[in-house]
C-alpha cells in the first residue's frame, strides 16, 4: 500500500462547512455545499442562506443552474445561483426521502409511498409506490421516473394514465439511477448488492461482492462506466457492451484500508474521485490507474458524503459527513 | 461503543398507556434531548421538538435468513437523524400496539449503519394489568411483546385487586421471568427505571429471585417460556461457539430472545451476548471483578424450547 502517490493537496483550498455535507456541488461557475443544518453556503466566500429555516435539509440534488433540497419540513425548495429561493412542494412536516431532478426542468420527490412529479410548467402528478419509495431517478430522455423501492423498482410516466411498469427482485433497493443512453437501470441494495435491469428485455444483472452498502454511483461522461461506492476501492462496471456488465468483472480503482463513500467521474476525462470513509480523497485514472492525493486521511473528519466537478472540469468541491470541506483547482 | 446512541424501543398492546410513559419520559426534568420515532404520526400530542412519523415497514432481509425481517423505515430515519448529530441524547421508537418487536430489535443488530451509531437501549413493554389476561387469550402480539421485554411497566394496577394483580405478574413471569417489573399507576416509573438500562449489562436481570422459577414451572405458558441457566466454573469457548450458532440457527425461528453472561476459560473479561431470533452478537466486555465468582448465566425465550436438551448441551461446553 503505497501512500506515496503524487499529491494534488497544494492545490486544495478550504470551505467552511461545519455541519455534515449533504451535496458539494458546483452551482453555475462557483460551488456550492448544502448542509445537514439547513445551511447552504454558496461560493469561496460562503455567503450562507437558510430557505428551510430552523429545519435540516435531508437530501438534495443539483443541476446545471438548479439546486432542489428536501427537509425535515417536509418542504421541497428550488434555490437558483444568484440565491433566491422558491418553495415547489409541502408534504407538511413529512420527512422529504428523495429528490431528483430531470429534463427539461422536472423534478420529482418522495415522502413515503407518496412520489410526486412536476414537469417544467409545473404540472403536478402523484403516485403512491407499493412500499416506501426509497430512490428516484428520471430517465435521460423522455418525462419517465424511476422509483426503487421493497422487491423492485418501478418506471412511471406521469403523463401516461396507465400503470407503472414494475421490475421484480425480491430484497429492498435503496438508491437508483439510468444509464446515460437510458438502456439500463440500477440499484443499490439493502444486503450489500447492486442489481440492475437491462429495459428493452427485462433481463436481470446481479453485481455483487460489496462489504457493505452501496450510497454513491457515478456514470462516466461516455456512459460506458459506473463508478460505485461501498467496497475498499471503487469498483467500476463496464457498461459500454449491449450486455453491459453481465458475465463481466468490474475495475478496481484506489485500493485502500478504509471504504469508499463516494465517487464522482470528471465530467470530461476517464478520471473518478474517490472519496473513502476515513476522509482521504483520491483521483484515479481509469485507462491505467494513476492515482492522485487530493486530500489525505485526518482523523476525525468523518467520511467523504458528496462530491462535484465544475462543468469544465478543472475543479472539484468535496465535503464531509463531519462538515470539513475544500475546493481542488487542477493545474 | 459508548458513543453510539442509545435506543428505547417502547411497545405495549392497544391502550396498555405507552403514549403516558412516553410524555412522562419527554417531560420529567432530566435536561435530556429525545428523538422519538412515533407509528401514527401526530394523531396523539406528544411533547416533544423532535418527533418523526414512522411507517412501520417490516422487510425480509434477502439473505438467506428466513426470521431475519427488518424495520425498513427505521434505517432511513436512523440515517436521517444521525445527520443531525448533537440535536438529542437518546432516540425513543414507539411502536403499534399490534407490532411484532422482533423487526425493530433485529434492525439494531442486522444494518450495519444503524448499528455503528445506535444501540439497542433496552424493550420496554407496558402491560394492561386490567385486561392482560384477555388479551393473552385472543392476542399473539402481546406474548411476544411481553418475552422481548427488557423491562415490564406493568400499568393499571388500581384497577385490579391484590390477589388478580398477583395472577397477572405470575403470567407475565410465565412467559417472561428475567424482565424487571414496575407497577404502576397512569404509568408513573421513575426514568432510571425505563431509560439508560443497557440490556446487554444483565446482571440483575440474570438475578432474579429463584422462587420465581418455581412458579415459571407451575404456571408454565404453553407457547412461550423461558429457559434459565447457571452454570459454575468456565465455559469452553471452542465447544460453546459452535453449539449456540448451531442451535440459534436450527431453532432461530422459535427463540424470540437469548441473552448471557460467560466465563470463558483463561479468559479476564466477560463475555456477553443476546440475540434475536437467528440472529447473535456478542462481545468481550469488562474485566471479571476479583470478588466476583466465576460462572456463566443464559437465557433463552421462545416456543417449544426444550429445556433438558438446552441444559445437557451447554453441559457439555464446561472447559
Amino acid at each position: 500500500m503505497s501512500e506515496a502517490q503524487e499529491s494534488l493537496t497544494q492545490r486544495v483550498e478550504p470551505l467552511t462547512a461545519g455541519s455534515h455535507v449533504i451535496a458539494a456541488r458546483f452551482l453555475g461557475d462557483d460551488p456550492l455545499l448544502v448542509l445537514a443544518d439547513g445551511g447552504i453556503v454558496f461560493g469561496m466566500e460562503g455567503a450562507r442562506v437558510e430557505p428551510h429555516g430552523e429545519a435540516a435539509i435531508l437530501v438534495a440534488a443539483v443541476d446545471d443552474d438548479i439546486l432542489l433540497t428536501g427537509g425535515d419540513d417536509g418542504k421541497l425548495i428550488a434555490t437558483k445561483a444568484d440565491q433566491s429561493s422558491t418553495v415547489l412542494g409541502d408534504e407538511k412536516g413529512r420527512w422529504i426521502d428523495a429528490v431528483a431532478i430531470g429534463p427539461s426542468g422536472s423534478i420529482a420527490w418522495s415522502t413515503g409511498k407518496k412520489v410526486v412529479a412536476r414537469d417544467g410548467k409545473g404540472g403536478r402528478k402523484e403516485w403512491s409506490a407499493p412500499t416506501t419509495a426509497q430512490g428516484l431517478a428520471f430517465a435521460p430522455k423522455g418525462y419517465r421516473l424511476a422509483v426503487s423501492h421493497y422487491n423492485g423498482a418501478s418506471l412511471w410516466f406521469p403523463n401516461t394514465e396507465g400503470k407503472p411498469e414494475v421490475k421484480e427482485w425480491k430484497g429492498s433497493h435503496l438508491d437508483t439511477t439510468f444509464s446515460p443512453d437510458g438502456r439500463f437501470l440500477v440499484t443499490s441494495m439493502q444486503e450489500n448488492t447492486l442489481h440492475g435491469w437491462r429495459l428493452s428485455d427485462g433481463k436481470d444483472m446481479r453485481m455483487s461482492g460489496y462489504p457493505s452498502k452501496t450510497r454513491s454511483f457515478s456514470w462516466s461522461q461516455d456512459g460506458h462506466w459506473l463508478a460505485t461506492s461501498g467496497a475498499d476501492a471503487a469498483i467500476i462496471w463496464p457498461f459500454k457492451d449491449k450486455d453491459g456488465p453481465m458475465g463481466k468483472a468490474p475495475r478496481e480503482c484506489g485500493v485502500r484500508h478504509s471504504k469508499v463513500s463516494a465517487v464522482s467521474f470528471h465530467p470530461k476525462a476517464l478520471v473518478v474521485a474517490i472519496g473513502y470513509e476515513d476522509s482521504c480523497i483520491l483521483l484515479c485514472r481509469l485507462t491505467d490507474g494513476a492515482e492522485l492525493l487530493v486530500r489525505p486521511a485526518v482523523p476525525n473528519d468523518g467520511k467523504v458524503t458528496s462530491m462535484g466537478w465544475s462543468k469544465q472540469g478543472n475543479r472539484m468541491v468535496f465535503g464531509t459527513e463531519e462538515g470539513r470541506a475544500g475546493v481542488l483547482t487542477l493545474p | 461503543m459508548s458513543d453510539k446512541i442509545p435506543v428505547t424501543v417502547l411497545t405495549g398492546y392497544l391502550g396498555a398507556g405507552k403514549t403516558t410513559l412516553l410524555n412522562r419520559i419527554l417531560t420529567e426534568p432530566h435536561g435530556k434531548k429525545f428523538a422519538v420515532i412515533v407509528n401514527e404520526f401526530g394523531e396523539i400530542g406528544i411533547d416533544n421538538d423532535l418527533v418523526v412519523g414512522a411507517d412501520e415497514e417490516v422487510f425480509e432481509m434477502n439473505n438467506g435468513c428466513i426470521c431475519c425481517t427488518v424495520r425498513g423505515d427505521l434505517i432511513r430515519i436512523i440515517e436521517g437523524l444521525m445527520k443531525r448529530k448533537g440535536k438529542f441524547d437518546a432516540i425513543i421508537v414507539e411502536t403499534t400496539g399490534l407490532a411484532d418487536p422482533a423487526p425493530v430489535a433485529q434492525t439494531f443488530f442486522v444494518d450495519e449503519d444503524v448499528s455503528a451509531r445506535a444501540r439497542l437501549d433496552a424493550v420496554i413493554t407496558v402491560v394492561d394489568a386490567r385486561w392482560l389476561k384477555d388479551q393473552l387469550k385472543d392476542a399473539p402480539e402481546v406474548k411476544n411483546q411481553i418475552a422481548f421485554a427488557d423491562v415490564i411497566v406493568l400499568n393499571k394496577i388500581d384497577l385490579v385487586s391484590a390477589e388478580e394483580l398477583s395472577d397477572v405478574e405470575k403470567n407475565i413471569r410465565a412467559i417472561n421471568a428475567y424482565a424487571t417489573i414496575h407497577k404502576t399507576i397512569r404509568s408513573a416509573v421513575s426514568l432510571d427505571a425505563v431509560l439508560g438500562k443497557n440490556a446487554f449489562d444483565l446482571d440483575r436481570i440474570l438475578d432474579i429471585a429463584p422462587e420465581f422459577l418455581e412458579d415459571v414451572h407451575v404456571h408454565h405458558d404453553e407457547a412461550i417460556q423461558s429457559v434459565a441457566l447457571t452454570l459454575p466454573g468456565d465455559i469452553d469457548p471452542e465447544k460453546f461457539m459452535p453449539w449456540i450458532n448451531e442451535f440459534t440457527q436450527v431453532e432461530g425461528p422459535n427463540i424470540l430472545r437469548c441473552k448471557g453472561i460467560l466465563s470463558f476459560k483463561n479468559e479476564p473479561k466477560r463475555f456477553v451476548f443476546q440475540g434475536v431470533h437467528m440472529i447473535l452478537d456478542g462481545d468481550l466486555q469488562r474485566d471479571w471483578k476479583p470478588d466476583e465468582v466465576r460462572q456463566s448465566k443464559m437465557v433463552f425465550i421462545g416456543h417449544k424450547l426444550n429445556r433438558a436438551a438446552i441444559e445437557k448441551a451447554v453441559e457439555a461446553c464446561r472447559a
